[in-house]
C-alpha cells in the first residue's frame, strides 16, 4: 500500500474550482491527469495551462482526452463533479474502471432518481450519497470521499488548511495522506464514510440560511444561534438516514459548518446571502457559474425530515422561503418563536445511539 | 419461486461429479495430514512472530491463556473433554513458571523452537483435525437416506395415497448444476443458515443428493461427547470446534487450519451465524472469523505460484426452511432469557449423550413434516455473480478479474484491514442472498400477522408481558385477520416478482385451503399447536413464544408496516 508519488498518475474529472485546486495540491508530488467534460476546457488546460474560469494549473497537471485514457492510466482518480452529473459521469467511466481501482470523490451532494422534479414522497432509499452511486454503478470498492472546511480560494492562496478523508478503508486514507499532505495542507482520516458525508451535504442547507442572516443583517448572536441549532438539526437528520454522530462533530461536520457558514467564498452562503437581498432563486442560480448543491439538498432535506418525522425546523423554514415564496421576515420571526427544547441533548443522543449498538 | 428455480427443478439424486471416493479432495486432505499439521503450525508461529516482540511478551500471552484454559478446565467442562487435559495443563503450567524464571524480558523470543508453544499448537491441531474415511462415508451414505426416509415418511398415511419419495418432501430448489460445474473448478464454501440440529444432517444429505464430493465441516466439540455422532462425524472429515476456548493460539490454529484446508481444495461448510438462530429469525450478523479464513485463502492462491494451489473458491449461501422447527420453544426461551437479562449462561447441551440424541431423531422419526433447501446463486469471495465457466461479473455484467481486488500499485499485497473490510461486505452480500433466496411457507406468514395483531392490540405491553398475555387475550377474530393477510399476502406476492423474496408453491392455493394448510403445518408437532381456529372460527394463539419464534422468520423485511 506504499505508493511511489513520483512515478504514479493520478487522476482528476471535473475541472471546477475545487477540482482544480485539488489537481493543484496533487501537482505538488505526483503527475496529475486531469479530465474536463468540456472540450473547449480541455483546449484550454492543454494550450496555456489555465482553466476558461483563468485558474491556473501547476506545470504537473496534463489534460486527458478520454475518460478511458484516464482509467488506464491512474490508478488513483478522484472524481470531483456537481451531484447533477456525477452519476452520468460515473457511467461513462464505468465500462473502463477494475477492482484495483480507487475513486475518492469531492462532491457534497446527493443523487436522487427524478433532480428536476422534487416533489415525491422521498426516503432514504431513493437517495444516494456518491459514495453509493458509485458502488451500484461499478465494481469499484476501494472508495473514499474528501470533506471538510475546503475552500478553494484559500487553499489556492497557501493558508493553512485541512479535509477530512473518509473510508473504510485504511489504504485509502493512508494513500491519500501521502498524495496531499503538504505543509499548508493537513490530512485527517475517518472511518465513516457515510456520516462524512452526510455530513458534507447537510451543512450546505445551513450554510444557506447563514447566508440570509448576514444579508438581512444580524450579527453574530444570530449566527451562532442558527449554527448551534443547525448542528442539531443536521446530526437527527442524519441519524435517521442511518448516519453515525460521530463524523458530523468533526471537521466535515462542525468544521465545515464554521467555514461555509462565515465566508462570502462559500456558494451556498451567497445564495442565502442574494435572497436576504430580495433576489430571485432563479437568477442567482443563472447568475453562478458554479453548482450550489445546498439548494438540492434543502429540498431533499425537507422531503426527508417529512418522511421520518424528524423536527428540522430551520429546514422547514428554509424551504418555505427558498421554494414557497415565505418572506425572510416571516421566516425567521417563525424560528425565534419555535418552542425552545433542551439546549445540546444531541450529545447525549450520539451517547445512546453509539451505547446501543 | 423464482421461475428459473422452478424451471430447473432437479432430478435427484445426481451422480457425483467425481465417482472415485479416493479422488475426492477432503480424502486427499486426510492423506496429507501430516504436512498440513506442521504447515498449520508453522502458519501460526508467522503470525505469532509478528505480534510478539519480547519474551515478556510471550510470557503475558503463555500466562494469560493459562488462565483461561484452566477457568474452562473446572467451571465448563466437558464430556468430549480428552481424560489427560489436566495433566497436560499442569505440566504445561510447571513449563510456563520455569519459562518466567529463566527469560531475558526484553529480549526477542524464540517462538519457532519455544517448546511450550509448540506443544499447546501440536495438541490444539490435534484435537481440530478430523479424519476423512471413504468407508465410513459409504456406509454413512447408504444410511442416511434410509434414516430421513423413514423420517419423513414414518406417518402412516391414510390409505390409496401416494407416499411422497423423500427427494419431494426434502427439496432442493436452486442452479444445482451451476454448483455441480463450479466443483471441478474450485473450491466450494457452503454457508447455510442455521436453524435446528438437524441442519447438518440435512446439508449433508444435500450434498450427497447432489452429487457433489464430501465438505471439510466444522462441528462443535460438545457433539463429539456422543459417541455414535463423533463415529461417524469424525470419519466424515468434521473437525472440531470448541467455542469455548477464545485465546490466541488456538483461535489461530483453527483459522489457519481453515484458511489451509480451503486453500488446498477441501469444498467446506460454515455455519456463518455462529449457533443456531435462537430467535428464530433468518442470521442478520454473520461471524467474520471463520469467513475470513475463505478471504484469506484465496489470497494466498492468488500470491502462490505453486500451480495446483491456483483455486477460485465460489461461496454458496444455502437457506433451509421448516415448517417445523422441533427446537424452537427450548431456542425461543433462550433468546428471551438472553434479552431479558444479559446474564452469563452456561452453554448447555440438549444433546449431551446418544440417548438423548436417539430420542431427538426418534421424536422427528415421528413427526417429520417437510423442509425445503434452497441453493442461493454462487458468489465469488467478493460477493460478485459467477457464470458457469467461474468468472465473475460485476453487477454491470462486465468480466472482472478478482485478482485486482488484492492489488495495491502493480501487485497482490497483504492488507489485513482491507480484507476485513472485504469479509464484512461479503457477509452482508450472503445476509442479502439468504433474504431473497428464502422461501416463505405459508404456515409463517400466519404466524407473522397473527403476532403482529395481537401485539398491536396490546401495544403497551413491552414483549415480555406479551408473552404472558392470558390465553383469552391471544385471539383475534377471524375476518380481522383474513383481511390482514389478503393485503400482506398481495405485498409478497408483488415482492416476490420484484425478485426480492420466494415463496412456497402454497401461495398458488384457494385462500381458504392457504389458512387451514398453513394453521395445520405451523409448528406442527409442538406440544401446544401455535395456532388453532377456535369454536368460533376465530384465530387463537396457543403458545406465545413459540408463535413469536415462527413470526421472526419474516422479521427484517419491514413487513410490519403492512398489518
Amino acid at each position: 500500500m506504499i505508493l511511489n508519488n513520483t512515478s504514479e498518475k493520478i487522476g482528476v474529472i471535473g475541472a471546477g474550482s475545487f477540482g482544480s485546486t485539488i489537481a493543484n495540491i496533487l501537482a505538488e508530488k505526483s503527475e496529475v491527469l486531469i479530465f474536463a467534460r468540456d472540450r473547449e476546457e480541455f483546449a484550454a488546460i492543454e494550450k496555456a495551462g489555465t482553466s476558461k474560469r483563468g485558474h491556473r494549473f501547476h506545470e504537473n497537471v496534463k489534460p486527458v482526452a478520454s475518460l478511458e485514457e484516464m482509467a488506464e492510466s491512474c490508478r488513483i482518480i478522484f472524481p470531483i463533479v456537481p451531484s447533477a452529473n456525477f452519476r452520468s459521469m460515473i457511467q461513462d467511466l464505468s465500462p473502463f474502471l477494475k477492482p484495483y481501482h480507487l475513486l475518492i470523490h469531492g462532491t457534497k451532494g446527493i443523487d436522487i432518481p427524478f433532480p428536476d422534479d422534487i416533489d415525491h414522497e422521498v426516503d432514504r432509499s431513493k437517495v444516494k450519497t456518491m459514495s453509493e452511486v458509485i458502488r451500484e454503478e461499478t465494481n469499484v470498492v476501494r472508495i473514499g470521499c474528501l470533506a471538510g472546511p475546503n475552500l478553494a480560494t484559500e487553499i489556492k492562496d497557501k493558508q493553512p488548511a485541512a479535509t477530512v478523508v473518509a473510508s473504510k478503508f485504511d489504504e485509502v486514507i493512508v494513500s491519500c495522506k501521502s498524495l496531499l499532505r503538504t505543509p499548508n495542507f493537513q490530512i485527517y482520516g475517518n472511518e465513516d464514510l457515510l456520516g462524512v458525508e452526510w455530513a458534507g451535504i447537510l451543512k450546505n442547507a445551513i450554510a444557506i440560511a447563514a447566508g440570509i442572516l448576514v444579508g438581512v443583517g444580524y450579527g453574530d448572536n444570530a449566527k451562532a444561534l442558527l449554527l448551534t441549532r443547525g448542528m442539531g438539526e443536521m446530526i437527527y437528520l442524519g441519524n435517521a438516514l442511518g448516519a453515525d454522530a460521530k463524523a458530523f462533530l468533526g471537521l466535515a461536520g462542525i468544521g465545515d459548518l464554521i467555514a461555509t457558514c462565515n465566508s462570502k467564498h462559500s456558494r451556498n452562503f451567497t445564495v442565502g446571502y442574494r435572497i436576504a437581498q430580495g433576489e430571485q432563486l432563479e437568477k442567482i442560480i443563472d447568475d453562478m457559474d458554479e453548482v450550489a448543491e445546498g439548494v438540492k439538498t434543502v429540498k431533499v432535506a425537507k422531503l426527508l425530515s417529512d418522511h421520518y418525522e424528524v423536527p428540522a425546523p430551520i429546514t422547514q423554514t428554509l424551504y418555505r422561503i427558498l421554494f414557497s415564496g415565505l418572506s425572510v421576515e416571516k421566516g425567521i420571526k417563525f424560528l425565534m418563536r419555535y418552542p425552545a427544547e433542551i439546549d445540546a441533548d444531541y450529545v447525549d443522543f450520539y451517547r445512546s445511539t453509539t451505547f446501543s449498538r | 419461486m423464482f421461475p428459473e428455480v422452478l424451471e430447473k427443478y432437479n432430478k435427484f439424486p445426481l451422480d457425483h461429479t467425481i465417482p472415485d471416493i479416493h479422488e475426492w479432495p477432503i480424502n486427499k486432505l486426510t492423506r496429507d495430514k501430516e504436512d498440513l499439521k506442521k504447515e498449520v503450525i508453522s502458519r501460526v508461529i508467522d503470525s505469532l512472530e509478528k505480534k510478539i516482540k519480547t519474551q515478556k511478551e510471550l510470557l503475558d500471552l503463555l500466562e494469560r491463556m493459562l488462565y483461561q484454559e484452566r477457568i474452562r478446565l473446572t467451571q465448563i467442562p466437558w464430556k468430549a473433554d480428552k481424560p489427560t487435559e489436566k495433566q497436560f495443563w499442569a505440566r504445561i503450567k510447571a513449563e510456563v513458571i520455569q519459562f518466567s524464571k529463566e527469560i531475558d524480558e526484553l529480549e526477542p523470543p524464540d517462538i519457532r523452537n519455544n517448546p511450550i508453544v509448540n506443544d499447546i499448537l501440536d495438541r490444539y491441531i490435534n484435537e481440530i483435525l478430523g479424519t476423512f474415511e471413504p468407508q465410513t462415508y459409504r456406509f454413512a451414505r447408504s444410511i442416511v437416506p434410509l434414516l430421513f426416509a423413514l423420517l419423513l415418511n414414518a406417518r402412516l398415511k391414510p390409505r390409496g395415497k401416494r407416499r411422497k419419495s423423500i427427494y419431494e418432501k426434502i427439496k432442493i430448489y436452486g442452479d444445482v448444476e451451476l454448483v455441480r460445474e463450479l466443483s471441478k473448478k474450485g473450491t466450494l464454501v457452503f454457508t447455510p443458515t442455521h436453524f435446528s440440529n438437524l441442519d447438518s444432517l440435512v446439508i449433508g444429505w444435500v450434498i450427497e443428493t447432489m452429487g457433489l464430493p464430501g465438505f471439510n465441516y466444522g462441528a462443535g466439540l460438545n457433539l463429539f461427547g456422543i459417541r455414535l455422532f463423533a463415529f461417524f462425524m469424525e470419519r466424515l472429515g468434521a473437525y472440531r470446534l470448541d467455542r469455548r476456548k477464545k485465546n490466541v493460539l488456538y483461535l489461530e490454529t483453527l483459522k489457519n487450519y481453515s484458511t489451509a484446508a480451503i486453500e488446498k481444495g477441501a469444498h467446506t461448510l460454515f455455519f456463518p451465524g455462529g449457533t443456531r438462530s435462537r430467535s428464530g429469525a433468518i442470521e442478520s450478523n454473520i461471524k467474520l472469523g471463520l469467513l475470513g479464513t475463505a478471504m484469506d485463502a484465496q489470497l494466498h492462491n492468488f500470491k502462490n505460484t505453486d500451480k495446483k494451489w491456483k483455486n477460485k473458491i465460489f461461496v454458496v449461501p444455502v437457506v433451509l426452511n421448516y415448517h417445523f422447527v422441533l427446537e424452537a420453544p427450548a431456542l425461543i426461551n433462550s433468546y428471551l432469557e438472553r434479552k431479558g437479562k444479559e446474564r452469563f449462561l452456561v452453554e448447555n447441551d440438549e444433546f449431551s449423550t446418544s440417548i438423548k440424541f436417539i430420542k431427538f431423531i426418534l421424536k422427528f422419526l415421528t413427526h417429520g413434516s417437510e423442509m425445503s433447501v434452497s441453493i442461493a446463486p454462487p458468489l465469488d469471495i467478493f460477493g460478485n455473480k459467477v457464470d458457469i465457466d467461474g468468472n465473475s461479473v460485476d453487477s454491470k455484467n462486465k468480466l472482472i478479474d478478482i485478482r485486482h481486488y488484492f492489488v495495491s500499485g502493480r501487485e497482490v499485497t497483504d492488507d489485513k484491514q482491507r480484507d476485513s473490510v472485504y469479509t464484512k461486505m461479503l457477509g452482508d452480500k450472503i445476509i442479502e442472498s439468504y433474504r431473497k433466496y428464502n422461501i416463505i411457507y405459508n404456515s409463517q406468514l400466519l404466524a407473522f400477522i397473527a403476532f403482529q395483531l395481537i401485539q398491536k392490540r396490546h401495544h403497551e405491553l413491552d414483549l415480555f408481558a406479551l408473552m404472558r398475555l392470558p390465553q383469552e387475550d391471544c385471539v383475534i377474530p377471524f375476518q380481522e385477520f383474513k383481511q390482514s393477510l389478503i393485503k400482506l399476502r398481495a405485498v409478497l406476492i408483488e415482492w416476490e416478482k420484484e425478485r426480492k423474496l420466494q415463496l412456497s408453491t402454497e401461495f398458488l392455493m384457494e385462500l381458504d385451503e392457504f389458512i387451514d394448510h398453513g394453521i395445520k403445518h405451523l409448528g406442527m408437532y409442538h406440544a401446544i399447536p401455535t395456532l388453532i381456529r377456535n369454536i368460533d372460527g376465530d384465530i387463537e394463539a396457543g403458545d406465545m413464544k413459540v408463535l413469536f419464534y415462527y413470526h421472526n422468520r419474516l422479521s427484517g423485511y419491514d413487513f410490519e408496516q403492512y398489518v
